[in-house]
């Protein structure tokens, strides 16, 4: 049977801004009431437009933010922050890599030292441990060990993102959240860090959520998909059904829009052109 | 003739380290009612290149070519007061990320109607119709009260719209594009390639777009050159160039196109080229 790692039910999250002097106070409702649950060793993406809330969720299921209402369970526990504060037994089990491998490192910690963190403040291991642990996961992620003492500024945008999955990766998660992980970085540096992502969730039968608003992608990486448009789930489901059939009017606008580099469109182009 | 002829550019950049070339040599051409991508990844000089052309590289830079001629005429040899009447009318540029572009401290309405007063001479009234009559085309509606929005009253889409309706402004022969969709969602950049390709025909221009996204070389070009490192790898029609791609560095590029995928796992660039990645520089 499998084991979920992840479930969520009908979670909301709510903003409150302003209240100023000559302004009332405004409610923003990021997430409207989504569920989801994710199976061990899977990849749910979430896909949706910049402001559709797909980012405050991440933060919810990374236990950053709270929930407004709505239950997380993780590993089969529930759990909610707001009230029982986040335990390092919690931390452990979920991470993040972010979007900008330039600015989610800090330039002035050498790399050795960014991976230790996480253990140095979740465990109680002395040093020469955190330092041969950090060594192992740097060669995990296809980097040597003569990256250890050197700074983020050192190194190009898809060995930083190699860094910041490593660094997720020292307190050995069960689940690891991905925010747009792959879209600020070439295609064929794209292509090697979705590699290394497929790779290592064989090797420690890691589950992702992963966030992002390239669908294809979502489409090479996904088991399941959630479209999300104004902090709504409007679609969600198996890869193979939501791409071969969208139920939802925004998801059909959201594939019609994705360029499309394959021969035949091409040809429709030029024919279309060529008549106009 | 070529509306735009470039034989031979090369682009070093001075630095602390000694000097560093970013174009290596790159001759290309574009005709009127054409339109061209320049793709490559970060690094491989398809900005630069364009830069030099519009002549917008700082002092660091020595621009070389043994040919550089927009409509005719020799742009290396043209003085810089020339230069500057060419550069926003007869050929323009709009730039990757809309926000930044714009000045957030004047309206939208005044950074229109600069370019109108500069290259155009208009009076007031001629500027402002003028303003209203570009940002319909561009497609924003309520033109006339969108005049005095400031750039942050502005969605990211919006801008770059205005973008547009200021490069087009004074009926450009060539518009160059740079990323010209990177920083915008999907369904946004459908509608500005839509529109920035409607334009073109419309108007007869060329149409130079850099790229990284070989999705969008597929929806709009003509014609596609691949640069990489500086060098131009490969130069052909949009259809060949997908069909049967000829350098090595393009089947590559095209084979890590996550939607090509063949089997689990994605082919990589370094898999394909015959010459390793320099060890550091490459991820």
């Amino acid at each position: 049977m499998s084991i979920k790692v992840v479930e969520g039910k009908n979670i909301v999250r709510d903003y409150h801004i302003g209240g100023g002097l000559f302004r009332g106070q405004r409610t923003v409702h990021a997430v409207k009431g989504v569920s989801f649950s994710v199976d061990k060793g899977k990849t749910l993406a979430i896909v949706g437009e910049s402001g559709c809330g797909k980012s405050t969720l991440a933060r919810i299921i990374t236990l950053i933010d709270p929930a407004t209402s709505g239950e997380l369970f993780i590993d089969g526990n529930k759990v909610d922050i707001a009230k029982n504060g986040l335990t390092k037994e919690m931390r452990r089990k979920v991470q993040i890599v972010f979007q900008n491998p330039y600015g989610s490192l800090n330039p002035r910690q050498k790399i050795g030292d960014v991976l230790g963190e996480p253990l140095l403040i979740n465990t109680d291991k002395p040093a020469a441990e955190r330092r041969d642990l950090a060594m192992k996961m740097l060669k995990k992620v296809g980097l040597g060990p003569e990256h250890y003492n050197r700074y983020p500024h050192m190194f190009s945008g898809g060995q930083r993102q190699r860094i910041a999955i490593a660094r997720a990766l020292m307190l050995n998660p069960s689940l690891l959240v991905l925010d747009e992980p792959v879209s600020a970085l070439d295609l064929s540096v794209q292509a090697q860090v979705l590699n290394l992502l497929a790779d290592l969730q064989d090797e420690f039968q890691l589950t992702y959520v992963f966030i992002s608003h390239d669908l294809s992608v979502v489409r090479y990486i996904a088991d399941d998909v959630m479209v999300m448009y104004f902090g709504e789930a409007v679609e969600y489901g198996s890869r193979e059904e939501v791409f071969a059939d969208p139920k939802h009017s925004y998801t059909r606008t959201l594939f019609a829009a994705t360029p499309r580099a394959d021969v035949a469109s091409i040809k429709a182009r030029l024919a279309k052109k060529k008549a106009a | 003739m070529a509306l735009l002829e470039i034989q031979n550019l090369v682009v070093e950049f001075q630095t602390a380290s000694g000097s560093f070339r970013a174009v290596d040599g790159v001759s290309l051409h574009v005709d009127e009612r054409e339109v061209l991508a320049i793709v490559g990844e970060s690094g491989s000089g398809k900005s630069v290149s364009m830069l030099a052309v519009m002549g917008l590289l700082p002092w660091t830079a020595t621009v070389t070519a043994d040919r550089m001629s927009f409509n005719g005429r020799d742009l290396l040899k043209m003085s810089p007061a020339d230069r500057r009447k060419i550069v926003g009318k007869d050929m323009s540029m709009i730039f990757q990320e809309p926000m930044a572009s714009l000045n957030p401290c004047f309206t939208i309405g005044f950074q229109i109607e600069e370019v109108l007063r500069f290259h155009m001479g208009m009076d007031g009234a001629q500027r402002r119709a003028r303003a209203i009559e570009l940002l319909q085309q561009v497609g924003i509606s309520e033109p006339a009260d969108r005049l005095n929005s400031f750039p942050h009253q502005m969605s990211g889409g919006q801008c770059q719209r205005v973008m547009i309706a200021i490069a087009i402004a004074c009926n450009p022969k060539l518009l160059i594009a740079d990323e010209p969709t990177t920083a915008l969602d999907v369904t946004i950049q459908k509608q500005i390639l839509d529109l920035l390709v409607s334009l073109q025909a419309k108007y007869g221009m060329g149409l130079i777009m850099i790229t990284h996204n070989m999705g969008v070389v597929a929806e709009t070009a003509d014609r596609v050159i691949v640069q990489y490192k500086g060098r131009k790898m490969e130069e052909a029609d949009v259809l060949s160039l997908f069909e049967s791609p000829k350098s090595n560095y393009t089947r590559a590029l095209l084979s890590a196109l996550p939607e090509n995928a063949v089997g689990d796992r994605l082919p990589t660039v370094s898999d394909m080229l015959f010459e390793p990645a320099p060890s550091g520089a490459a991820a």
